[in-house]
C-alpha cells in the first residue's frame, strides 16, 4: 500500500503569561512543528515594577523591603546581598552574632527555595500537587521559623545594614535545632520518592543538556551552572561573611541535564543542613547590630557586591554620590541571565519537555522583571 | 577567594597592545574609550587573563556621559576585573556589543537598551526587554520624570 506523504506546517503557541507552569507571569512564544519545539522566544516584563528606579528615591534602609520583592521565594538572600553591598560601600562592620544569624537564615532560605524547586519539578512532570505537598510541609516549618524570627512569612525585611533587625526569641533556637535534626530524614523521603523513580529518570536524564562551555559563556550561575560540571560557588570561591569557618561540599553534576540540576539541589539541601548544624554550635553571644546612623551616607564611589543565592549569583551594583539615597541601584538577576540559553536547551524537544526544562531553571519572575 | 586584579597593572598591558585606548585606571577598574571596547574585551577574554565569565553588565547615567560597566571574572584563574567605558552625547549613545564574546550579555544588553537607551552595535536581537515597543523614553535616565 502506498503511504501518503503528510505535510506539516509550523504553528505558534503563546505559552503564558498565565500558564500554570510558568511560575508567575512569564510568556514564551513557541514555534512548533507538530509537537516538536522549533523556536522559543522568551518575553519578559509582565511583573516589571521599576524597582531600580524606585530605589533611587529611597534611603539605603528603605530599599531593604524592596529587595524582598525581587526573588520572593528567597527574600532573606536578597536582603543579605543588598545589605552586604551597602556595608562594602560604606565600610560598616557587622557583629559576629549577626554574621552567624545571617548564615543560619540564609541557608534555611536555600533549603526552603530548593524544596519548591524540587517539588515543582515533580509537578511539571505531571504528578499534580500531591507529591509537592510533602515539600510544602517542610517549607511550612521553615516559614514558621521565619515568622518567629521577624513576624513575616514571605517578605522578611530582616537584615539591616550592619546586622539584623531582631535577636531571635529564646524559643527559636531549640526549634531550629529540631528542624535541623529532622530535615535529613525528610530529604531521604524525597530521594526515595524521586531519585530512582523510573518515570522521573526517563523524563529527565539527558533532557535539556547545557554544555560546560555554553554554561560559562552564557554567564549561568547557581545549581544551573554547577549541574554542568563547573565547580564554582561564591560561598567558597569568593568567600563572603564567615563561610570560611564551615566545612561543606559543593555538589556538581556531570551531564548538565534536568536530572543533574535536581540532584545538585537535593545535595545542596544536605550541605545547607550541615552548615546550619555547625553554625548553631558556634554562634556567640553579643550584639546583633552595630551602631549605624539612621541615614547612611556612603562615600562617593561604586561597588558590586554578590552572594550565592539559591538560584545563582545575586549581585547588587550601587553607585553613591554621598547622599542618603543611591545614585544608581542595579540588581544582577541570576535567573534572567540563566534564561539566556533557554532556546538552546529546548529546541528539538517536545512541548512536555519544554515545561520540564523551563522548570529546571527554577525562575522567579519578581527577580527577572524587577 | 576571587582576587581583584589591579586596574593599573592590566591597564599597562592594554596600553601596550592598544595605544591610546585606556582613558583612566585605578586600583579596581579600567576605563577604556568606547571605540576600542570590543578589541579590549576580546583581548581580556582570549589573552592569558582568560576572562571567560561576564558576571554583570549595567549602565549608569552621569548626565555628562553614560557609563557602561562590565564585571568580568575568570572562573579558570579566579580573578576579577571591572571594565568601564564612557559614552558622550545624549542623543544616540552607542557602543559595540560584547554578545559575540559572551552570550551572557545578550539579555543584559537588551535591558540596558530598554531602560537606558544605549544602542549595542552588533547585537543579534536588540529590542526592548521589560517595556513594550513604543514606550516613550528610557526610565533609568536621570532626566526621565
Amino acid at each position: 500500500m502506498e503511504t501518503t506523504q503528510l505535510r506539516t506546517e509550523p504553528f505558534v503557541i503563546n505559552l503564558g503569561p498565565h500558564h500554570p507552569s510558568t511560575h508567575g507571569v512569564f510568556r514564551m512564544r513557541v514555534v512548533f512543528d507538530g509537537e516538536v519545539v522549533v523556536d522559543v522566544e522568551p518575553m519578559f516584563g509582565y511583573l516589571h515594577r521599576g524597582i531600580e528606579k524606585l530605589a533611587e528615591g529611597r534611603t539605603y534602609t528603605q530599599i531593604i523591603p524592596l529587595t524582598d520583592r525581587l526573588d520572593y521565594l528567597a527574600a532573606m538572600s536578597n536582603n543579605w546581598g543588598y545589605v552586604m553591598a551597602v556595608e562594602k560601600l560604606a565600610s560598616v562592620p557587622v557583629p559576629e552574632r549577626a554574621e552567624y544569624l545571617r548564615i543560619i537564615v540564609g541557608e534555611m532560605m536555600r533549603i526552603s527555595s530548593h524544596l519548591l524547586a524540587t517539588g515543582f519539578l515533580i509537578n511539571e512532570l505531571g504528578a499534580f500537587f500531591t507529591p509537592l505537598m510533602y515539600m510544602y510541609r517542610e517549607r511550612e516549618k521553615l516559614l514558621d521559623l521565619f515568622d518567629m524570627l521577624c513576624g513575616q512569612r514571605l517578605t522578611y525585611n530582616y537584615m539591616r545594614v550592619g546586622g539584623v533587625s531582631h535577636d531571635p526569641p529564646p524559643e527559636w533556637w531549640p526549634a531550629v535545632k529540631r528542624f535541623v535534626q529532622e530535615m535529613p530524614s525528610y530529604i531521604d523521603d524525597y530521594e526515595n520518592l524521586i531519585t530512582t523513580n523510573e518515570i522521573v529518570l526517563s523524563r529527565t536524564k539527558g533532557v535539556g543538556v547545557l554544555s560546560r562551555e555554553l554554561a560559562i559563556n552564557a554567564s549561568a550561575s547557581g545549581p544551573f551552572l554547577r549541574a554542568s560540571g563547573i565547580d564554582w560557588d561564591l560561598r567558597r570561591d569568593d568567600t563572603y561573611s564567615i563561610y570560611n569557618r564551615f566545612k561543606f561540599d559543593i555538589p556538581i553534576g556531570t551531564n548538565g541535564d534536568v536530572y543533574d540540576r535536581y540532584m545538585c539541589r537535593v545535595k545542596e539541601m544536605r550541605q545547607s543542613v550541615r552548615i546550619i548544624e555547625q553554625a548553631l554550635q558556634q554562634v556567640p553571644k553579643g550584639e546583633f547590630r552595630s551602631n549605624v546612623p539612621h541615614l547612611i551616607r556612603p562615600p562617593v564611589g561604586d561597588v558590586y557586591g554578590h552572594i550565592e543565592a539559591p538560584r545563582g549569583e545575586l549581585g547588587f551594583y550601587l553607585v553613591s554620590d554621598n547622599s542618603i539615597a543611591p545614585y544608581r541601584f542595579h540588581v544582577r538577576p541570576s535567573t534572567m541571565i540563566n534564561l539566556t540559553t533557554l532556546r538552546d536547551l529546548t529546541i528539538g524537544w517536545k512541548l512536555a519537555d519544554l515545561i520540564v526544562i523551563f522548570g529546571s531553571v527554577d525562575v522567579v519572575l519578581g527577580e527577572i522583571d524587577r | 577567594m576571587t582576587v581583584a586584579l589591579s586596574g593599573k597593572g592590566v591597564a599597562e598591558e592594554i596600553s601596550k597592545r592598544f595605544p591610546g585606548s585606556v582613558v583612566s585606571s585605578d586600583e579596581m577598574t579600567i576605563v577604556v574609550s568606547c571605540d576600542k571596547l570590543f578589541a579590549v574585551a576580546e583581548f581580556l577574554k582570549t589573552s592569558d587573563l582568560t576572562m571567560d565569565y561576564l558576571v554583570n553588565l549595567t549602565s549608569v547615567d552621569y548626565v555628562d556621559y553614560f557609563e557602561v560597566v562590565y564585571h568580568l571574572v575568570s572562573i579558570k584563574r579566579n580573578h576579577s576585573l571591572t571594565l568601564k567605558t564612557r559614552l558622550y552625547g545624549r542623543e544616540k549613545p552607542s557602543v559595540a556589543s560584547v554578545t559575540p564574546l559572551w552570550r551572557g550579555a545578550e539579555l543584559q544588553e537588551r535591558e540596558v537598551y530598554d531602560l537606558m537607551g544605549i544602542t549595542f552595535e552588533g547585537h543579534p536581537n536588540l529590542k526592548r526587554l521589560l517595556l513594550w515597543e513604543g514606550y516613550p523614553g528610557h526610565p533609568l535616565r536621570r532626566d526621565y520624570l
